[in-house]
């Protein structure tokens, strides 16, 4: 560590490790199945015989012939040059709330009475797993205030789809799915709550924020009409200001026909605070692997657990899990069900994690976690505004909830840095900045979102780094721009990720292309 | 000694009261209320959270959900033959030991300068299913299959800018149910028969009804119901006749011995990749996967994130990086294809381990093992007096369809007595397909010896032709 600026001297690991292909020796084996018993083979022959000549595979499939322990060792050095939350203050990616992931979940989550259960089983023989998942249900009802959860969905853009799906069946069951074509967002919520809904065929408006950061009011007025199928919405949104007039929006979409959906994929800020039901929202989900704690998994597997209220149950994906004070089971009679959104059940370990957290915390833990969220984002705020060249656009003197966006505009107009140069540059003391979904509102931007699982020291130790590379960014702005210096690698051509003619998504294409 | 002890949970580090007044005196304020002073009186919660007592010491809160898991019976304790989109195979113990490092893990969304193992790691997936498939381009994984074959059609509209779509019944209901809500109502869907007697495609009605609306026409290989379909090549001929796509589903552990779908004229390839390394997990390991050719029209086409490999400003040094990420609902929330999000990446990274370590040689053992397992079973349940094997024309995979008409005996009724005996017998797809009355998907893997699959002829044999069970 330096103590002067107290940033580390860093580097991150850096194998030089091939392409796996490259490592194939022919003969090699990484792993032996079983012998064929001698009886079947008598009985039964090669097994291949039986099958119409035309479909045999006489070529080899082309994959690389490893051993064991080279293949472990290719992928452990893969994985030190990937920098997980584990490893990292993992503060710099706002809005995707990267918390601990406790280490028992996963212990837990790996326990043969999980892992080794088939779907189709019998309930009587999963009746333990049908409880958590019932339970789970039960805790993000009282979380929500609404009604009923499914866990189907494998992430919080499938948990929008299935929103929409509601929304549409809901409409059509009064004949009106023709007519009312639109679903309204905003555009400091999450790109799919605009792209799902247009894959099931709605034309989407946008709002757009007014001077104080929020969807205006008067837009929203102007946008609804018996066109409006419904409103899927986040807040606080990617600002971290809480939307003080939501339950307006939910009025005036209500009394236009419309439907609400509140995306609560991150509500890390407001547990026991301020629920969906208060605001009179028809459905919210919650991403498990964001507030819940479930792991990210480089993208997954995740969950978006999507609540309704009673009125919207009949529409929800079979099956449901119910318990009869006897027994759990699953209930497929479902009168206006939208049919499935993902096999089965869902990412069943990442509900057993969720499940699991919740147990550790209570409701008091809880509460504790979403108000330590909004310090530590408070304290960092503060921190950032005291950074040259920093500012936390809209909502000036205010405090936020759980995450902040911010702007780097004036370091770009004074030093020519920009984000993609910052975030190059912090690589190299060990962080990650992210910058903001598109189209970037705010000028040259970045989002933090520190949780409640960093400590102060941390949290100031990537206030350090920040701080660093702005004083680098002004004295000598040509060490930021050509970053990173100490990571896996440098800086990547990107025109040839765009350009038909030399992209390359394997291996196979990548040999075709450079060995002409 | 009486005074009340302020409990700092693990997970909270600045819980720690000297800490917390010392981030509330920094930023000006006397209480962490004050901080939410945007959120009106009107929409606050005023209760507790009406939530269990919580078990903050780890050795409890571990107490409290093994004993809950107990009560599950799983396919290690018991014989299960369950299977239908979801397989028990033997999982290498480094699929596990990569899966589970905190590297992979925990990361997320980094850049290829923070997370070029993650990059890598998931073109070499790409990479090693396109030497599977025989195929150039393989997204980062969606959700499940069903995701999958739903985008897969999806892609196959707007690359042939038709609407209608067609599908063999063989389909697996549950899939068939997620691709109708994905197409609800933008696209159409018209099933196409299969022959009750091999289960194969039935290509007079696909004649019938593939017209110049057809986008493509959807069909799964081996299909749900444990067939392998032969005509691939005459039912891609005739979907290319009438300027539609060949949309195939696959099993990719069956392509060690099967030849790939895009052999036989698939245009998209789609499927799950589970049985590449992930436990089943109650249906919690699915994955999903879509492959093409390496054309601009069809690239374009895909939501997914697709990794590619580049060159970095030092000479020599691989880069990845996202291939035209423009397309993507990430870079444009409503002219993005579909829409992108958080799925199953770390299941693509295991599924890649998975094939690393098995190899070519590795895959065609596996294949030809399974083959002559699940035929071995085949045979022994045909062997019982009142069991039927359906489409015993055809040939299959791993799975096949037992009908139990014969025998006097549901489905369920079987499957009931077999519990008993510590087996799960196959899925009941009776309430699935109106013609498939009484029968079950019978699912038999490398994970089967000889003496489970007798074990299971021979529970069945009691059971239906000994005693009072016999009807």
């Amino acid at each position: 560590m330096n103590k002067q600026t107290r940033t580390r001297n860093f580097h991150q690991a850096k194998w030089d490790e091939p392409v796996i292909y490259e490592l194939s020796n022919e003969g090699e084996r990484g792993i032996l199945f079983p012998e064929i018993e001698q009886e079947i083979e008598n009985i039964i022959g090669d097994g291949l015989s039986k099958l119409p000549e035309s479909m045999i595979r006489q070529k080899p499939p082309n994959l690389p012939e490893i051993s064991q322990m080279r293949v472990l060792k290719h992928y452990l050095r893969l994985s030190q040059q990937t920098l997980g939350a584990d490893f990292n203050v993992d503060i710099g990616q706002g809005t995707c709330t990267m918390k601990y992931s406790p280490k028992i979940n996963e212990k837990l989550a790996s326990s043969h009475k999980l892992i080794a259960l088939h779907p189709a089983q019998d309930e009587d023989t999963v009746q333990g797993i049908l409880e958590i998942i019932h339970k789970l249900d039960l805790f993000l009802r009282e979380i929500s205030g609404l009604d009923k959860f499914t866990f189907q969905p494998g992430g919080g853009s499938q948990a929008i789809l299935a929103m929409a799906s509601i929304i549409y069946a809901y409409h059509d069951s009064k004949d009106e799915s023709k007519q009312r074509d639109e679903i309204i967002t905003t555009m400091f919520s999450h790109p799919s709550d605009a792209a799902a809904p247009n894959v099931k065929g709605y034309k989407i408006i946008n709002i757009y924020p007014n001077e104080d950061g929020l969807p205006d009011v008067k837009a929203l007025e102007k946008a609804v009409s018996n066109h409006t199928a419904g409103l899927l919405i986040a807040n606080p949104e990617d600002t971290g200001i809480f939307n003080p007039k939501i339950k307006e929006f939910t009025r005036i979409v209500h009394e236009a026909g419309g439907v609400c959906g509140y995306d609560q994929a991150n509500a890390n800020g407001i547990l026991g605070i301020t629920r969906a039901k208060e605001a009179d929202f028809d459905f919210c989900f919650f991403n498990l692997h964001k507030t819940f704690s479930s792991p990210h998994g480089c993208g997954g597997p995740a969950t978006g657990a999507l609540g309704v209220t009673d009125k919207f149950i009949k529409y929800l994906p079979v099956p449901l899990v119910e318990f009869d004070e006897e027994k759990y089971y699953f209930n497929y009679n479902v009168s206006n069900t939208i049919g499935k959104i993902r096999s089965f059940y869902g990412v069943v370990p990442a509900i057993l994690k969720a499940y699991s957290w919740i147990m550790s915390l209570g409701s008091v833990g809880l509460k504790e976690v979403s108000q330590i969220a909004v310090l530590n984002n408070n304290y960092l705020l503060k921190k950032i505004l005291e950074i040259r060249g920093a500012s936390a656009p809209y909502a000036k003197g205010r405090h936020r909830i759980e995450q902040v966006r911010y702007s780097w505009e004036e370091l770009y107009n004074e030093t020519g840095v920009t984000t993609e140069d910052v975030t190059c540059r912090m690589a190299d003391f060990g962080f990650h900045m992210w910058s903001s979904h598109h189209p970037f509102i705010v000028p040259q931007p970045f989002t933090l979102e520190p949780t409640e699982s960093y400590s102060k020291a941390e949290i100031d130790e990537y206030i350090a780094g920040l701080k660093r590379v702005v004083e680098e960014s002004y004295e000598n702005p040509e060490l930021v721009k050509s970053a990173p210096h100490r990571s896996v690698v440098h800086k990547i051509e990107t025109d040839a990720l765009d350009d038909p003619a030399r992209w390359a998504i394997t291996w196979r294409a990548y040999l075709k292309k450079t060995q002409k | 000694m009486n005074k009340k002890k302020i409990l700092i949970h693990p997970y909270i580090p600045n819980s720690v009261p000297e800490i917390k007044a010392e981030m509330l005196n920094i930023i000006g304020v006397k209480t962490i209320e004050e901080l939410y002073e945007d959120i009106p009186e009107e929409l606050r919660f005023k209760d507790e959270m009406n939530l269990p007592k919580p078990f903050p010491s780890e050795y409890d809160l571990s107490r409290h959900v093994e004993q809950i898991l107990s009560k599950n019976q799983t396919c290690q304790e018991n014989l299960s033959f369950l299977g239908g989109d979801c397989w028990q195979h033997y999982v290498p113990a480094i699929c596990d030991e990569i899966n589970r490092r905190s590297e992979f893990l925990t990361a997320y969304a980094g850049e290829p300068y923070e997370d070029h193992g993650r990059f890598q790691t998931l073109f070499e997936y790409a990479s090693m299913m396109g030497g599977l498939l025989e195929m150039d381009v393989v997204n980062v994984p969606t959700y499940d299959w069903g995701q999958a074959a739903s985008t897969s059609i999806r892609m196959a509209t707007r690359i042939t800018g038709r609407t209608e779509i067609l599908i063999s019944k063989t389909i697996s209901p549950d899939r068939l149910s997620i691709i109708q809500n994905y197409c609800k109502p933008t696209v159409t869907i018209k099933l196409v028969e299969y022959n009750a007697t091999t289960g194969n495609l039935d290509l007079d009605d696909l004649k019938t009804k593939i017209s110049s609306k057809t986008a493509g026409i959807y069909f799964e290989n081996p299909s749900y119901l444990g067939c392998i379909e032969d005509q691939g090549q005459l039912i891609s001929d005739i979907a290319h006749s009438h300027g539609a796509l060949s949309l195939v589903g696959t099993d990719p552990i069956s392509l060690g011995i099967l030849v790939p779908p895009s052999n036989y004229g698939a245009d998209i390839v789609c499927g799950d990749i589970q049985s590449l390394g992930m436990h089943m997990q109650f249906g919690g390991g699915l994955a999903g996967f879509i492959a093409t050719r390496d054309e601009e029209r069809y690239v374009m086409e895909y939501p997914s994130r697709l990794f590619g490999i580049t060159t970095t400003s030092v000479e020599g040094e691989h880069g990845f990086g996202d291939v035209t990420y423009d397309r993507t609902s990430f870079h444009d929330r409503i002219e993005g294809k579909e829409f992108i999000g958080t799925a199953t990446a770390l299941w693509g990274i295991t599924a890649g381990v998975y094939l690393a370590l098995a190899g070519p040689q590795g895959m065609q053992e596996l294949g030809k093992l399974i083959l002559q397992k699940s035929q071995y079973a085949m045979k022994k349940l045909s062997e019982i007096q009142g069991i039927n094997i359906q489409f015993s024309q055809s040939s299959h995979f791993k799975e096949f369809v037992v009908n139990l008409d014969g025998t006097g005996n549901t489905v369920k009724e079987v499957n009931k007595a077999l519990l008993k005996k510590r087996i799960f017998g196959g899925k009941d797809i009776s309430s699935e397909f109106s013609e498939l009355e009484n029968c079950a998907v019978f699912c038999v893997t490398e994970i089967h010896t000889k003496e489970d699959i007798d074990r299971l002829a021979q529970a069945l044999d009691e059971h239906l032709n000994e005693g009072d069970n016999r009807r």
